[in-house]
């Protein structure tokens, strides 16, 4: 089913003040300009009212895939262009962007992608015949110059926890194959 | 050049080979980075928590450096100029800039409306490189960029990109009136500087809350205000009643946002499960310990999904929310002159210096507050 687009659309002020004065009794007598609850994170000027009407700087080249919410009507004057989409996780990102910024849809879908992007990042440095140097990555030198009796427990711990699944796993498979025999 | 390179959940590392940012819009500037910081809002990023973070993205929202080319269009910048350069990055013209909301640019940001663009700040604040790194693109360059006032030391000028401004707004938004109680949720840098920024608007009584013992001692000496332990407390929203007679502080400040510790249920679905955007413990505590009619102010990050807050207490209360990322811009002028008038000294809460090829260490160490970090400061070989 085809999306309903709206039937009016305004872009000077919100409502012709002047057909407003005319046709709604008491129209603006309670307005009060010291009412503004923004100031001072915003110097309100009404130029809201203008929507899009405002001098707009040139328009950046698109020379990479630039997604943009279906809340706006295209990209941005500017924009960045790191990590262009690519490969399965930007195609989960091309699907995440028909929802809008309201949809569960669109971020949930955003954090598998960027789930997927991590495998991704690991198979590229592989292609690329780096290994990933994931002690390093995590930052664990920092670790070790500052908790150094802490990252020892922690690697005890973590050889500990992977001695005792290891020996688990394997007495599991033995006892099955003794079990096999008999 | 030299970059951090994020590479997933809890995993950054040096990219010694990523190709030089370019001039892509007469606009742009390339600057080459001189101070570079880890914002507690990087962790967010680094610890998976916003949606669309891109592998390969270099991080970095608050950065100084030096202008090394400017693009045709650019008018007050030249090659040479010192600049420090605020985290929002904002075009001046559309609506919302016009009135000063340089946060919530309309023409930085494609991927999201609900909010502008931000250096490194991934794909949902507009897909830019940021400034952990030894050059970056500027855009917008006559809009952000401030020269660095002569004298001003180049650490106080990284924290006026992000943490002092955003601190002071956060003070700012409460609406203080002299004598008033404020209560600060989070003694890391924002908490911190709101905290400090609290008693520039005439605060009576300055109250700051937080589980790091090292960092409620820094918040003690730095902004000079109570500091209290919320692992001390059976609910620390009784513990505030009981020390306002009752009554409730008259401004709350959340400046934890989405990593907030002190709620199993919370933590649980916000942090563990992401079946919430991050935990909103403190906004919860801000929400229920502020007087009847008070002010919350929010600085604290959120995702961009949806949070579990008491917002039938908003209601019957009566509070109003304030809520924003800095308009670093706006704030700037305000916060230049508190600066060299010795007012505020951010560069205190500076505790580490590192070579940007130790910008993994800088993550996991900040990630952890590992040897009593507050704010670590990252500076590339070519500054």
């Amino acid at each position: 089913m085809k999306d309903m687009e709206p039937t009016v659309k305004i872009t000077g002020l919100d409502r012709r003040i002047a057909e407003a004065e005319k046709d709604i009794p008491g129209w603006g007598i309670d307005a009060d300009p010291e009412n503004e609850p923004t100031y001072p994170m915003k110097r309100y000027t009404g130029a809201d009212h203008e929507r899009l009407n405002y001098e707009r700087a040139p328009q950046q080249r698109t020379d990479v895939e630039v997604l943009h919410s279906i809340e706006r009507p295209g990209v941005t004057r500017v924009f960045g262009v790191s990590a262009p989409p690519s490969g399965l996780s930007g195609m989960l990102r091309r699907y995440a962007f028909r929802f809008s910024e309201g949809s569960s849809a669109h971020w949930m879908t955003l954090i598998l992608a960027d789930r997927v992007n991590v495998v991704e990042g690991v198979l590229d440095d592989l292609r690329h015949g780096h290994i990933p140097n994931i002690f390093a990555e995590k930052g664990w030198k920092a670790e070790w110059r500052y908790n150094r009796s802490g990252a020892i427990r922690k690697a005890l711990i973590t050889v500990a926890v992977a001695s005792a699944a290891v020996y688990l796993l394997t007495r599991s498979r033995r006892v099955g194959r003794i079990e096999g025999v008999h | 050049m030299i970059a951090m390179n994020y590479r997933g959940p809890f995993r950054v590392r040096v990219d010694r080979n990523k190709p030089d940012p370019e001039i892509l819009h007469p606009y742009d500037a390339m600057v080459r980075v001189t101070r570079s910081c880890i914002c507690g809002s990087d962790l967010h990023l680094y610890h998976g928590l916003v949606p669309d973070t891109r592998v390969g993205m270099t991080f970095g929202h608050e950065f100084t450096g030096v202008v090394e080319e400017v693009g045709t269009g650019v008018e007050k910048l030249k090659p040479g100029d010192q600049v420090l350069v605020p985290f929002n990055i904002a075009c001046g013209s559309c609506a919302f800039c016009q009135q000063e909301l340089y946060g919530n640019c309309h023409e930085s940001n494609s991927q999201a409306t609900a909010v502008g663009g931000i250096f490194g700040y991934s794909h949902t604040a507009g897909g830019y490189d940021g400034g952990q790194a030894e050059y970056v693109r500027v855009p917008y360059a006559d809009v952000g960029p401030m020269k660095i006032p002569e004298g001003m030391d180049i650490e106080d000028a990284v924290l006026l990109t992000d943490v002092t401004p955003t601190g002071y707004q956060a003070a700012e938004m409460g609406g203080i009136k002299r004598g008033d109680t404020v209560v600060v949720f989070g003694a890391g840098p924002i908490g911190l500087m709101a905290a400090r920024c609290s008693w520039l608007f005439g605060a009576g009584r300055v109250i700051i809350i937080d589980h790091l013992e090292y960092r409620l001692d820094f918040a003690r000496r730095f902004a000079k205000c109570e500091a209290y332990n919320f692992r001390s407390m059976d609910d620390p929203v009784v513990f505030l009643k009981k020390t306002t007679d009752g009554f409730g502080a008259d401004v709350c400040i959340d400046a934890v946002g989405c990593e907030a510790e002190g709620s199993t249920m919370q933590t649980l679905t916000g942090r563990k499960l992401l079946l919430q955007a991050g935990s909103a413990t403190a906004l919860q505590w801000a929400i229920n310990s502020v007087k009847k009619g008070g002010i919350v102010s929010i600085v604290g990050v959120y995702g961009p999904t949806w949070n579990l807050v008491p917002i039938g207490n908003v209601l019957n209360k009566g509070i109003t929310i304030r809520a924003n990322q800095a308009s670093v811009k706006r704030l700037l002028p305000k916060l230049v002159d508190h600066v060299m008038a010795g007012r505020l000294k951010p560069s205190e809460m500076i505790t580490h210096r590192l070579p940007l090829e130790e910008v993994a260490e800088a993550y996991h160490m900040f990630s952890t507050k590992l040897d009593n970090c507050i704010k670590p400061v990252l500076i590339p070989n070519a500054a």
